[in-house]
């Protein structure tokens, strides 16, 4: 198991987001979070990465507790996190926007060859390097998001909602890229408000509803559950 | 015209000057959006350890230089830590509150006896002045090395910001703090090491505004400071080659000013640009006005 999340319970101010939700990662999986707007989708994975302190709980990756560590610190052991609306930085040129990603890579030959594996996997990226990361698309924007996030060689990749804003075609090329990654040996860990295509790639998935994850099990169960198909999948229940 | 010349030189050198100092505020802006409102009297600061150093206790001027900005670079990181880092994420007033109540600390604590004392000091020259006439222009070793040792701090702050991962860290902080955080920057450590860079510049402002105008108390940092801010917010706070820009231009509005209107005036004008800026531009001669693409 890489990752475990235990009986987590996160909280804004008073507001509680997380009501105790309790999940777990394998080794060369496709892990998929999803759920309506608020689930508290987002939050699980900020926790994950350190940028928020959970009450109540814990959270273990490769056998190490890990709710205690600042998020700069977590980087290091392994996870990456591509957050939510790509948090590239544009006043960064797209090469050191790759660069930052490496940030926590001291040997220069080491970081290059990911460098190389990250251009041979966005051919784009490459012929962008030196252009502000402000004047990408949004689907560029989106591919160096995944490819920084690559550049720290992590043993998990978290990420939140890469379809956003994306037209359908290029969802679809994003999530065979994300696919390709995890056939490559590193584990996923993946949010999506689009559930259907998120399914589609996902071994396993767990649905949040209001802090509560209320359903589990494999890509294809939790897509055979009517009450999903109707409420994520945009299937209307038929009426006999 | 010659006349006009000798101002032009004496409003720049005025206006490295103030870059020295607008640079802090620049630089500490971008990384935590917070007017450091006590970062003229850090320049304030390092103009009396400079003094100290050179006239009191007989250190060469490098070596009184160098201690003036080691100091003030770890004052600077002491302010932030006690008094802004606890509310970083609060309503930005209260940090502004804090540094206007570390402003004012700094100024009545620099006045005790014990510190450095609440009368005008006049400031010996630490080496003889040197007047050189080049093609009729009045030119003075105090030009000189004040021009150069800027320059050489400039070109050095360049090459840290944008050819070093430190530089890099503090750009992407700049950005968004938890981004950066996802990359495994250290955001205090890189506000920290942007703290004591602004004040090391400040305290080496200090040391030479107190070599070309000769005479410090604790209260000297505050106009240059309000000056070094407008500046900052003349070309854009939170861009760097803005505040350069706005410090060299503030140095001419006010020597020139003081030349061709009235030296009571000076003040006034250069405070009247700020309202101007706020106005009109409020991102600054070089700040772009369209929303960044998300």
């Amino acid at each position: 198991m890489i990752l475990q999340v235990k009986d987590l319970e996160v909280y804004y101010g008073s507001i509680r987001a997380l009501q105790g939700i309790s999940f777990h990662v394998s080794k060369g999986e496709i892990v998929t979070l999803i759920g309506a707007n608020g689930a508290g989708k987002s939050t699980t994975l900020r926790t994950i990465s350190g940028l928020l302190t959970p009450r109540q709980g814990e959270i273990y990756f490769q056998g190490q507790k890990i709710n205690r560590i600042p998020a700069h610190q977590i980087v290091k052991m392994g996870i990456s996190h591509v957050p939510e609306g790509r948090q590239i930085f544009p006043n960064l040129t797209v090469m050191e926007n790759l660069l930052m990603g490496a940030y926590t890579r001291r040997n220069r030959s080491e970081i290059q060859e990911t460098l190389e594996e990250v251009f041979t996997r966005f051919p784009r990226l490459k012929e962008r390097a030196r252009q502000l990361a402000g004047t990408l698309s949004g689907g560029e924007q989106q591919m160096l998001a995944m490819g920084r996030g690559l550049m720290s060689k992590p043993t998990l990749l978290i990420l939140d909602e890469p379809s956003m804003g994306l037209s359908p075609l290029l969802v679809e090329e994003i999530f065979e890229i994300i696919k390709n990654i995890n056939q490559q040996g590193t584990t996923i860990l993946l949010v999506e408000q689009n559930a259907y295509m998120a399914l589609q790639i996902a071994h396993r998935a767990y649905v949040l509803e209001t802090g509560r994850i209320v359903l589990s099990g494999t890509s294809n169960e939790v897509q055979s559950n009517p009450q999903i198909r109707s409420a994520y999948l945009g299937e209307i229940e038929k009426e006999d | 015209m010659e006349h006009f010349l000798e101002q032009v030189l004496n409003g720049f050198q005025l206006g490295l000057m103030y870059a020295l100092i607008a640079l802090g505020y620049t630089m500490v802006y971008g990384v935590v959006q917070l007017i450091n409102f006590a970062h003229g009297d850090v320049f304030m600061v390092g103009a009396f350890l400079g003094y100290f150093g050179f006239a009191v206790w007989g250190l060469p001027l490098p070596l009184a230089i160098l201690l003036a900005m080691a100091s003030c670079a770890l004052l600077g990181v002491i302010i932030e830590r006690i008094a802004y880092r606890p509310l970083r994420y609060a309503p930005k007033i209260a940090a502004l509150i804090s540094a206007i109540g570390v402003s004012l600390f700094l100024e009545y604590f620099s006045s005790l006896k014990f510190v450095f004392g609440p009368n005008y000091r006049v400031v010996p020259r630490p080496f003889p002045e040197i007047q050189w006439k080049i093609a009729g222009l009045t030119v003075t070793n105090i030009q000189v090395i004040v021009f150069v040792v800027v320059l050489i701090m400039l070109i050095l702050l360049q090459i840290l910001i944008y050819r070093t991962k430190t530089g890099m860290a503090m750009r992407t902080v700049a950005v968004d703090h938890n981004a950066a955080r996802l990359m495994g920057v250290n955001v205090d450590t890189t506000i920290s090491i942007t703290f004591a860079i602004g004040s090391a510049f400040a305290a080496l402002g200090g040391v030479l505004y107190a070599i070309a105008y000769p005479q410090i108390h604790p209260f000297m940092g505050i106009m240059p400071g309000l000056k070094a801010f407008t500046a900052a917010v003349l070309g854009g706070i939170g861009i760097i080659p803005g505040a350069v820009l706005g410090a060299l231009i503030m140095g001419q509005v006010e020597t020139l000013t003081s030349a061709y209107i009235s030296s009571q005036m000076r003040d006034a004008i250069a405070f009247a640009i700020l309202i101007l800026v706020l106005l009109f531009r409020p991102t600054g001669l070089l700040g772009r006005t369209e929303t960044e693409k998300v």
